[in-house]
């Protein structure tokens, strides 16, 4: 797997750090229900079996968070992004 | 029919006309009391004790594939019993206890072989943790040693002692652990729970649930709809997909873990090493093979097959352990689907939704758990409560703090 990163181009995959799921928005510390909410936030995960956005960090490269909108069933990439901007489609 | 050493005699002497089949390839009814989804090994040890320990009749297991398609066919077959948690130890003691005795009470042959588990440690501060844990175990009356580099030596010499920056300083050892075979656990139990009537029906998917004022009462698949009281899922890498089906998300990532074996030689591993310096395990199976792994590769995976990054990984720690592995060559190379939990253990418990039970979250640990799961869920199943010794694996505990997080990393199923 190689990862098109934004920043520094495609890379080999072993140079970026795994976090998950970027679907999952951080819960308002302030807002209603927020203990609720942030137990969903750190637990829960849809799953996909299918189109998965996920983040990566690029730990051995730019150092950029990137997200990267990844196949689960085939492991294809379909694209990469920083992890402040959205994929378009 | 009951296996024998006088029963394959004679079958020897007819040249092997006389076998049956091991079980029979049922068709679906159109309801059960139980239905359990997933033929893999959990789900097979869960049909048969429903039926032995709790005398229902009437239960369906349903799986998408054919039986032991799944992760019971493509594990490193390590059983044991070295936990620290409270939570967790005195359930795998329950489980290794069934294997003891799983041979004869499913008539049979799984190969269970209590050839000891030893996990290296490599400094002082490791050592402690293996003393701790140690002792966790006999708190629990399971047997442990800490055993020094000397006796690791006599063991296993063939290890890396000298290695400049990882010398062998000891390990903890458990003699009852082993390996046992994991595809003769699933034809066993198989075999076993047809004979007491349950019903396991193949390439049979399930698609869907059928639900009735919000309460599950049956599945519908791929081979028609099946009416069920209660349905267990037990489907391991598949928890989520089954799981939505049901309107739940569960705390579990989906992940793709290899597994190695290598051509055929003398004895030479006599038990299984766990490595201390880097995440890779050695047995050797009884033809000789070496059969090892190591980590996950690390992302969200439903491919059953792996990238070449984790086969480099896993064989450098492999050639830091044991140099010598380096001459021999590799076989073959395989992944399975893991359902990772959000702490690193599993997941017993009634579901939200009424009528359906969950057991999934087994990370790369479930196939020491097949006995032991399948005799607690099968007791939730029955009692609607929970075995005693399983009774912290709840679903809610990433809700009230009650995790059981036996290697303290946090919510990042990929670590665990
Ligand atoms: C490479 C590797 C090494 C491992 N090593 C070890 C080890 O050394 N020790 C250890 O304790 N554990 C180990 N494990 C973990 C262990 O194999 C699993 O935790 C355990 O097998 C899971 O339970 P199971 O046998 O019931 O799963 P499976 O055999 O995967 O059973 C689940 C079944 O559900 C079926 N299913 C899924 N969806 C549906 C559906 N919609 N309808 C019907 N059926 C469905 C699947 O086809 C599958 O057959 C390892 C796993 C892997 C992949
Ligand atoms: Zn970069």
């Amino acid at each position: 797997m190689r990862i098109d990163c934004p920043h520094c181009g495609s890379r080999d995959i072993q140079e970026f750090v795994y976090r998950g799921d970027a679907s999952v928005p951080r819960p308002d510390p302030d807002g209603e229900d927020a203990l609720a909410r942030f137990i969903k936030a750190v637990h829960l995960r849809a799953n996909p079996a299918g189109r998965h956005v996920e983040h990566w960090y690029h730990a051995g490269g730019c150092r950029a968070w990137v997200k990267v909108e990844r196949d689960t069933l085939t492991h294809e990439i379909e694209s990469t992004v920083f992890a402040s901007e959205e994929i378009g489609r | 029919m009951r296996y024998s050493a006088f029963s394959l005699f004679r079958e020897a002497l007819r040249k092997h006309r006389g076998w049956t089949p091991t079980w029979r390839d049922a068709a679906p009814k159109s309801s059960y009391d139980v239905i359990i989804i997933g033929g893999g090994g959990h789900g097979l040890a869960t049909a048969y004790y429903l039926a032995k320990e709790h005398g229902l009749t009437n239960i369906a297991v349903v799986e998408k594939g054919w039986l032991g398609s799944g992760n019971i066919g493509r594990n490193t077959t390590i059983i044991r019993s070295n936990y620290l948690l409270p939570g967790n130890e005195a359930f795998y003691e329950l489980s290794m206890k069934l294997w003891e005795g799983l041979e004869q009470d499913l008539n049979y042959n799984a190969m269970v072989s209590q050839r000891g588990v030893l996990n290296l440690f490599h400094s002082d501060a490791q050592r402690d943790a293996y003393a701790r844990r140690a002792n966790s175990m006999r708190l629990h009356g399971v047997d442990s040693a800490l055993l020094d580099a000397d006796a690791v030596r006599r063991m296993v010499p063939i290890l890396g002692f000298e290695d400049a920056r990882f010398p062998i300083k000891g390990g903890l050892w458990q003699a009852r652990g082993g390996t046992a075979r994991h595809d003769a656990v699933a034809w066993g139990y198989a075999h076993a729970a047809d004979q007491r009537g349950v019903d396991i029906i193949q390439n049979c998917q399930v698609t869907g649930f059928l639900r009735e004022g919000g309460r599950v009462v049956g599945v519908e698949t791929s081979r028609g709809q099946i009416r069920a009281r209660k349905v267990g899922m037990s489907v391991a890498g598949s928890s989520s997909r089954v799981a939505a089906m049901a309107d739940l998300r569960l705390p579990i990532e989906s992940h793709v873990l290899q597994a190695f074996v290598s051509e055929g030689i003398k004895p030479k591993v006599p038990c299984v090493v766990t490595y201390g310096a880097g995440h890779f395990y050695i047995s050797q199976s009884d033809k000789g093979g070496l059969v090892f792994g190591g980590d996950l590769d690390g992302y969200n995976s439903y491919a059953q097959r792996g990238n070449l990054p984790t086969v480099e990984h896993v064989l450098e720690s492999g050639m830091s352990m044991m140099p010598s592995i380096g001459r021999v060559r590799m076989l073959r190379s395989w992944g399975g689907i893991m359902d990772m939990s959000m702490d690193g253990s599993p997941i017993i418990d009634k579901t939200p939704v009424e009528g359906l039970y969950l057991n999934g979250g087994w990370c790369y640990g479930g196939f020491k758990a097949t006995p032991g799961a399948g005799w607690c869920f099968a007791h939730l199943i029955a009692r609607d409560e929970p075995h005693p010794t399983a009774a912290a694996m709840r679903l809610d505990r990433f809700a009230t703090g009650h995790i059981l997080n036996e290697n303290g990393r946090g919510a990042q199923p990929n670590l665990h």
